[in-house]
C-alpha cells in the first residue's frame, strides 16, 4: 500500500453492468490509491475489460459510480474521460501505421487547419514526456516501421502527451518479448515515481508479483480478492481466479522413437519482398511427441508454420508426409485431409471470421468434412449441436452457438479454434502461441489438452514465444535465429537461462 | 455484443427514421419549388401503391432492382463491390434474346427456363473477366467493372446497329420476339381471377425476383460456396487458412452476381420490351448499388429496399406527371436524397438509436 | 417554366370534337363528351429532354407556339427509362389526351402498342413510321438538306478535309453522316470527309465536352469545317470551332447565332413546325393519320441563311447549293438514305 493521500485516484463504487441476461460487473467496489501500480487479474470473462470500458468511457455503468480523486465523476464517452486525465492503452494498438510517431501523437489535436504549428508543438510537448519518463522513441519514424515494443511506447507517449494522470493498460505484456516487457515495467515504475497511476490489466501472475502494489482479483463479475502485492503469492492469486485448487503438473513421460509423420527437408521460404526467411532448415515431427520451438519473435517461426500447413509456397525443399511428397498444387487442402491441425499464431487474423456465428468459426477449414456438409449444403443444425458439446467439453463461454465469433473474449474464443483443431484427432498438430491473451485458468486446460493428444499419438510442433510454456510442454526444443535452428535442446537439457542464451547468442539482443 | 440491436430496431426503425429524414429533405426542396410537400407526398404514395396498375409499375420496376441489388450483394459477400450491374445486364438481355428469337412456338415452360439461363450465363460471363483480372493482376474490380459497363454499351450498339436491328427500322432495337415468348403479365392473371386490374408491365418476373432472393439468401447462408464466399469477404487469410481457394471463390462470387444482373433481361426484354432495345437497362444497374446498400446486401432487405425504390420511381414519374414544376431533374433530386439518407447516412442515427435504446433497456433491468 | 393546367383541366378529358370525328367518340361514354371542353394535346419527349437545344426543344418551341397563338394548355413528359414510354402515353391515352404527340423514334414501339390499344385516341410520331389507322408519322428525308450543307462545307473549305461530329451512333444519325458525305463529295470529288460518332449510350446526345474535344481532334487532323448532329454535344463542337476560328454546321434548329462568323449555316429541321402544325390541325380537326415524309419540297428542311452568316456564304457558293436543291426537289438528284437500306 503506497496511499496515505486523503482520497483515492478512481474509487469504483458498487458498479453493476448488465448485457442483457449476463451480468458482467455485479457490485464492483474497490480503490485504487494515487501513484501507485494497480493491477487487476481474472480468467477470461471475468469483468475486467467491461470494468476498464467503463471507466474509459465506452460503456455506461447500469448502477454504481466512479470517484476520481474522491470526486463522483460522469464518464459518457473517451473525450470525457480523456479530459478528465484517464489515458488508455489498448491491447491492439490504435495508431495510423503509415504515419510517423510524431503525426499519430498530433492526430486528432491538430489544433487548427494548419497541420505544422500542431506538429511542432506535439514535438516539443513530446520531447518533455521522454525527458521525464525515459520514453525513448524516434519521432519521426514511421509507426509500420517500428518493432511491437516500441509502438506500445507510443501509444503510452500518446497517452501521456493527451494529460493522463491515470494509464490503464490492458494486457500489455502479451505481444513483447521477456526483454521488452523488462523494459515496459522500468517505464511504468518510472511513471509511478513521477506520481502517475497505473492501472495493469493482465492474467500474467508473474508481472503482477513484478511491479503492482496491490492486486485486485476479479472472477464471474465480482470482485473476490483485493490485497497488497507483498502480502500474496502466485499460488494464491491463481487459485483465488479460477476458485478452486490447481492441479499439479503432471510427469513427463518419455518419447518412444518414431518414424516421423511430416518432414521438412532443406525448407527455404522467401516472402513477398524477396526476403529469404526461412534459410534450409530439416525438421521431423513424430507421434507422440511435442517439438517446441523457440525464438524472439520474427525469425522465421511463422513463416516455417505456413509452410508446414501448405499455406505458403516453398522456395526450396520438400515435404513428405509418411514418407511420401505433398504436391505443392492445393496442398493446404490436402495436408487437412492429411489430418493436419492447425491452431494458428494470430487467431484474429486468421483463426476466426469475427462475424461468422461460433458454430460457423468451429467448423472453418473442415466444413467440407463428411457430418459437416450434405452435398453442397452446410448441415447448421448438425454443427450447432457438436458445437454445443464443444463448448461444454472446452469450457467456452458463453455457451451460445449461434453468438458471433467476435463477441467473445480473446480466451473463448481461442478455446473455440483449440476445440476445432484438436476434437477430431488430428495425426500432426501445429500449434503458434496457443496461450497469448488467454488466462491461467484456460492455460491450464490448453496445456492439458495438448499433452493428452500427444499421448494419443498425436505430433505436435509448438512455437511459442513464452519460454515457460516451451519448457512445460515440449519435449524437444529448437531454437530458431534468423531463419536457421541454431540450436536443438532435450528438455531434460534445456532451461530459460540454456535457452535464452541461444535465443540471444547469434542474433543479439531482441529486436 | 452490447452494439447489438434488436431486429425491429436495427431493420425497420432505422430505416424508417432514415427514410422519414430523406421525405423531409424531399419536401424543403419541393416546397422551394412552389408545390405543396403534403399533396406531392400524396401523389406519390398514392401513384407507387394507390391504384393496382400503380402499385403493377412500382413491383415491376422492383423486380428490376431485386436483381441489380443482388448483383451487388453476393460479391459483396466476397468482399468485392461490383459496380457492372449495368452491363451485365446488357449481356444478360442479349442471352434471353438469342433463347426468345430461336424458340418461337415452344412452351413458355421450356423457353422461360432456356432464357433465364441464358440470362445468367451472359450475365455472368460479363462479369467473369473483371473478376479474373482482379484474382490474377489485382486490377481493381470498382474500376474494370465501370469499363465494362462502356464495352457493353458499345457491343449492344454495334450488335443492334449492324447486326440485330429490323431491316428497315430506324430504331435500334430488334425486331419484336415471337408472341409465345412473351411472360404472362399480372393483369392477365388477374382477368383470369376476375380482378379487375388495369394494364402495367408487372410480370412473371417478379416471382423469379422473389424465388431469387430466397435462393441467394439460401445459398450465401447454408452452401458450402457461400460459406466460402462469405469466409472470403470477412477475412480472406482466414479463408486461405481454413484451405480455401480464394481466387476461385472470389471470381465465382462476382460471377454469381453478374448472373443475378442478367436477369435484369428476363424483366425487361423478354417480360415488357419484348425485344432487344438499346439502352434497356436505363441505368438501374447503378441504382442497384444504392438498393444493395440500403437493404444492407441482404437478400431480405434488397427486396423491401427495390420496392422503396420501385415507388419512388413510379411515385416519381406520376408526381413529374402531375406538376409540371416537378421536372425528371427533380425526381433524381428525391432519390438521390433517399439514397444520401438511407444509404450513405445509413449510420447517422444508428449511433444516438443504440445509445437510446441502452439508455431505454437499463432502466428496467 | 409556366406551362401549368388549372384544377378543372387536370382531370378532365377535354378534346376538340367536332364534324366527321365526333361518331368515332360516341363509345366513350357520355360524360367525357360533356367534359370536352377544352383541346389539351401531349407531348412525349426522348431522352434528350425539353431544353436540348436541338431535337426536343423544337418540339418544345412548337407546341409552345401552338399555346401562345391559341391560348390552349398542352401537356408534357421527359421519359428517363425505356417503360416510361409507354407507361406516360397510356397514362395519356387514358386520360383522354386530344393528341399525343411522341417525340423522337425511341417512342415507335410504345406507340405501335398504346394506339392499338386506344384506337380512338390520335397518335403522332416524329422521326419514325407507325403504320396505323390513328397515327400520323412524320419522317424528315434529313439526307437532302445534309446534301446541301456538305456541298456548303466542302466549297467553303481551304484545307480540302470536313469533318462530321454525331450524337449517339443509331441509324439516324448515320443518314445525316451519309447525306453530308455525299454531298461533299458532289460538290468537290476530292473532299476527304472526317466522320466521329460521340458515344454509344444515350449520354452522347448531352456531353458537350466531349463534343468540343472530338472537333478539335478533326482540326487538328486538318478539317476546317464540321457538321455537328448530336444534340446537346453539338454546342461543344460549335463552341470549339468558334475557338479555333474554324467553321461550324448548326444542326436541328437554327443555331447561326450561336457562334456569328463561326457556324457556317444550320441545318434546320422543322420539328417545331411538324409539332405545331400536327396540334393546329388536330385542334381544326383537319389531321389526317398516314405517314408524312418532310424534305425540301416541303419546306419541312432547309439549311438556314440569315444576318450572322449571310457574308459567310458567298453567291457563288448559294447558287450552286440553290441550284442542287431545285435538282433534288426536281428529282434529278436523289441523296441516299442509308437508313432505310
Amino acid at each position: 500500500m503506497a496511499t496515505d493521500r486523503p482520497a483515492p485516484a478512481i474509487a469504483f463504487d458498487r458498479i453493476t453492468k448488465r448485457f442483457g441476461a449476463v451480468v458482467a460487473n455485479r457490485g464492483v467496489s474497490f480503490e485504487i490509491g494515487a501513484g501507485t501500480i494497480h493491477g487487476i487479474i481474472g480468467e477470461n470473462g471475468a469483468g475486467k475489460s467491461t470494468l476498464m470500458s467503463i471507466l474509459y468511457g465506452f460503456y455506461q455503468a447500469d448502477t454504481g459510480e466512479i470517484r476520481l480523486d474522491g470526486r463522483p465523476a460522469r464518464i459518457a464517452n473517451t473525450a470525457d474521460a480523456i479530459r478528465l486525465g484517464i489515458g488508455m492503452v489498448h491491447q491492439h494498438f490504435v495508431l495510423v501505421e503509415t504515419f510517423t510517431v510524431l503525426e499519430n501523437l498530433a492526430l486528432g489535436r491538430e489544433g487548427g487547419l494548419m497541420l505544422q504549428p500542431g506538429i511542432a508543438r506535439a514535438r516539443a510537448a513530446a520531447r518533455a514526456i521522454e525527458a521525464a519518463y525515459g520514453l525513448a522513441v524516434d519521432l519521426d519514424a514511421r509507426v509500420e516501421d517500428l518493432p511491437v515494443g516500441s509502438r506500445q511506447r507510443v501509444e503510452i507517449l500518446k497517452a501521456l502527451y493527451r494529460g493522463a494522470e491515470i494509464l490503464i493498460l490492458d494486457e500489455p505484456t502479451g505481444v513483447l518479448t521477456p526483454d521488452e516487457a523488462q523494459q515496459l515495467f522500468q517505464i511504468l515504475r518510472r511513471l509511478k515515481s513521477e506520481g502517475k497511476t497505473v492501472l495493469l490489466i493482465t492474467h500474467k501472475l508473474k508481472e503482477i508479483m513484478a511491479v503492482t502494489d496491490r492486486v485486485t482479483v476479479m472472477r464471474a463479475g465480482a470482485v473476490v480478492g483485493d490485497v497488497a502485492t507483498a502480502d500474496t503469492d502466485e499460488t494464491d492469486l491463481a487459485e483465488r481466479m479460477v476458485g478452486r485448487k490447481l492441479a499439479a503438473l503432471p510427469d513427463r513421460v518419455p518419447v518412444m522413437p518414431t518414424t516421423p509423420i511430416l518432414s521438412a527437408r532443406a525448407l527455404r521460404i522467401v516472402d513477398a519482398g524477396g526476403v529469404e526467411r526461412v534459410k534450409s532448415v530439416d525438421l521431423d515431427l513424430r507421434p507422440g511427441e511435442i517439438v517446441g520451438i523457440a525464438g524472439v519473435s520474427g525469425n522465421g517461426q511463422s513463416e516455417l508454420m505456413a509452410a508446414l500447413a501448405g499455406l505458403a509456397p516453398l522456395a526450396g525443399g520438400t515435404l513428405t508426409w509418411d514418407g511420401a511428397p505433398v504436391p505443392a498444387l492445393g496442398r493446404a487442402r490436402a495436408l487437412r485431409r492429411l489430418g493436419l491441425g492447425h491452431i494458428p499464431e494470430d487467431r484474429h487474423k486468421s483463426g476466426m471470421v469475427g462475424p461468422f456465428e461460433a458454430w460457423e468459426t468451429s467448423v472453418l477449414g473442415y466444413h467440407r468434412d463428411a457430418g459437416h456438409a450434405h452435398g453442397a449444403w452446410l448441415r447448421p443444425g448438425f454443427i450447432r449441436a457438436l458445437t454445443a458439446r464443444r463448448m461444454v467439453e472446452y469450457d467456452v463461454r458463453p455457451r451460445d452457438a449461434r453468438l458471433r465469433t467476435s463477441a467473445f473474449s480473446g480466451g473463448n474464443q481461442q478455446k473455440l479454434i483449440c476445440a476445432r483443431e484438436m476434437a477430431r484427432g488430428p495425426k500432426v498438430l501445429l500449434v503458434g502461441q496457443p496461450t497469448r491473451g488467454v488466462d491461467v485458468g484456460a492455460i491450464e486446460q490448453i496445456h492439458a489438452r495438448l499433452r493428452a493428444l500427444k499421448h494419443e499419438g498425436t505430433a505436435i510442433l509448438l512455437v511459442s514465444v513464452e519460454l515457460d510454456e516451451i519448457l512445460a510442454l515440449a519435449d524437444r526444443i529448437l531454437v530458431m535465429v534468423d531463419g536457421r535452428f541454431t540450436g536443438e535442446l532435450d528438455r531434460s537439457e534445456a532451461s530459460e537461462r540454456a535457452l535464452g542464451l541461444l535465443m540471444a547468442g547469434v542474433h543479439g539482443a531482441a529486436a | 455484443m452490447s452494439r447489438d440491436l434488436p431486429w425491429p430496431i436495427d431493420y425497420v426503425l432505422i430505416p424508417a427514421l432514415n427514410l422519414a429524414l430523406a421525405f423531409l429533405a424531399g419536401a424543403v426542396v419541393l416546397g422551394l419549388i412552389g408545390v405543396s410537400p403534403g399533396a406531392a407526398l400524396g401523389t406519390l404514395l398514392d401513384g407507387a401503391f394507390g391504384s393496382l396498375d400503380g402499385a403493377g409499375y412500382t413491383l415491376y420496376y422492383a423486380t428490376t432492382f431485386i436483381f441489380t441489388g443482388l448483383a451487388v450483394a453476393i460479391p459483396y459477400q466476397a468482399g468485392l463491390f461490383n459496380i457492372g450491374g449495368e452491363g451485365q445486364a446488357m449481356l444478360g438481355g442479349l442471352g434471353v434474346t438469342i433463347v426468345c428469337q430461336a424458340m418461337g412456338g415452344y412452351p413458355l415452360w421450356l423457353v422461360l427456363p432456356l432464357a433465364i439461363g441464358a440470362a445468367m450465363i451472359g450475365g455472368a460471363a460479363w462479369a467473369a473477366l473483371p473478376a479474373v483480372l482482379q484474382v490474377k493482376r489485382g486490377s481493381h474490380i470498382v474500376i474494370t467493372t465501370i469499363m465494362f459497363n462502356f464495352l457493353a454499351s458499345a457491343l449492344m450498339t454495334y450488335l443492334l446497329i449492324d447486326m440485330l436491328r429490323a431491316p428497315g427500322d430506324p430504331s435500334p432495337e430488334t425486331a419484336a420476339f415471337p408472341a409465345s415468348t412473351a411472360l404472362p403479365y399480372a393483369h392477365e392473371w388477374a382477368a383470369h381471377l376476375g380482378l379487375a386490374m388495369e394494364e402495367s408491365p408487372l410480370n412473371l418476373s417478379f416471382v423469379v425476383a422473389l424465388i431469387l432472393a430466397f435462393l441467394v439468401w439460401l445459398f450465401i447462408r447454408r452452401s458450402l460456396w457461400g460459406y466460402e464466399i462469405r469466409a472470403t469477404g470477412h477475412n480472406p487469410s482466414a479463408a486461405a487458412y481454413a484451405a480455401i481457394p480464394v481466387d476461385r471463390v472470389t471470381v465465382l462470387a462476382v460471377c454469381l452476381g453478374g448472373a443475378c444482373a442478367g436477369l435484369v433481361g428476363i424483366n425487361e426484354v423478354m417480360g415488357v420490351l419484348h425485344r432487344l432495345v438499346l439502352g434497356f437497362t436505363a441505368g438501374a444497374g447503378i441504382v442497384g448499388i444504392a438498393v444493395a446498400l440500403m437493404g444492407r446486401n441482404h437478400p431480405f432487405g434488397i427486396v423491401l429496399s427495390a420496392i422503396l425504390f420501385g415507388a419512388l420511381y413510379q411515385g416519381g414519374a406520376e408526381l413529374a406527371f402531375d406538376y409540371p414544376q416537378v421536372t425528371r431533374d427533380i425526381i433524381v433530386v428525391m432519390d438521390g436524397l433517399v439514397i444520401l439518407f438511407c444509404g450513405a447516412l445509413e449510420n447517422m442515427l444508428r449511433v444516438p438509436v443504440t445509445r437510446a435504446w441502452a439508455r431505454w433497456r437499463t432502466v428496467p433491468a | 417554366m409556366g406551362i401549368g393546367f388549372d384544377g378543372m383541366s387536370r382531370r378532365s378529358f377535354g378534346r376538340a370534337v367536332a364534324g366527321t370525328a365526333a361518331a368515332g367518340f360516341a363509345g366513350l361514354g357520355p360524360w367525357r363528351v360533356a367534359l370536352a371542353a377544352t383541346f389539351e394535346p401531349a407531348l412525349i419527349y426522348d431522352y434528350g429532354g425539353k431544353f436540348d437545344r436541338s431535337f426536343n426543344q423544337a418540339a418544345y418551341d412548337g407546341a409552345e407556339r401552338f399555346k401562345k397563338e391559341t391560348g390552349l394548355t398542352y401537356r408534357e413528359f421527359e421519359i428517363t427509362n425505356e417503360s416510361q414510354r409507354e407507361q406516360s402515353m397510356l397514362q395519356l391515352a387514358k386520360r383522354g389526351a386530344a393528341l399525343i404527340v411522341g417525340v423522337g423514334f425511341g417512342h415507335q414501339a410504345a406507340m405501335t402498342k398504346v394506339a392499338t390499344q386506344y384506337p380512338k385516341v390520335r397518335f403522332t410520331i416524329i422521326d419514325a413510321v407507325v403504320d396505323l389507322p390513328n397515327v400520323q408519322s412524320i419522317v424528315f428525308r434529313e439526307q437532302e438538306c445534309c446534301f446541301l450543307v456538305g456541298m456548303i462545307a466542302a466549297l467553303t473549305s481551304k484545307t480540302g478535309k470536313v469533318g462530321f461530329v454525331g450524337g449517339m451512333d443509331v441509324p439516324l444519325i448515320r443518314r445525316f453522316a451519309a447525306g453530308y458525305a455525299q454531298g461533299a463529295k458532289f460538290a468537290r470529288p476530292d473532299v476527304e470527309v472526317l466522320q466521329t460518332m460521340t458515344g454509344t449510350t444515350v449520354s452522347a446526345w448531352n456531353d458537350p465536352a466531349r463534343g468540343s474535344e472530338l472537333a478539335r481532334s478533326q482540326f487538328d487532323r486538318g478539317a476546317d469545317v464540321v457538321f455537328a448532329a448530336a444534340g446537346a454535344t453539338g454546342l461543344g463542337v460549335l463552341q470549339a470551332a468558334a475557338d479555333a476560328k474554324k467553321f461550324s454546321i448548326g444542326c436541328d434548329s437554327n443555331q447561326n447565332a450561336l457562334h456569328p462568323g463561326s457556324v457556317l449555316t444550320s441545318m434546320v429541321k422543322r420539328v417545331d413546325v411538324a409539332t405545331y402544325n400536327a396540334m393546329m390541325a388536330a385542334k381544326d380537326d383537319k389531321w389526317q393519320a398516314g405517314t408524312l415524309s418532310l424534305g425540301l419540297k416541303d419546306d419541312g428542311l432547309d439549311y438556314a441563311i440569315d444576318d450572322n452568316n449571310r457574308s459567310l456564304i458567298t453567291p457563288e457558293i448559294k447558287a450552286r447549293v440553290d441550284q442542287a436543291k431545285a435538282d433534288i426537289i426536281a428529282g434529278r438528284i436523289v441523296p441516299i438514305d442509308v437508313a432505310a437500306q
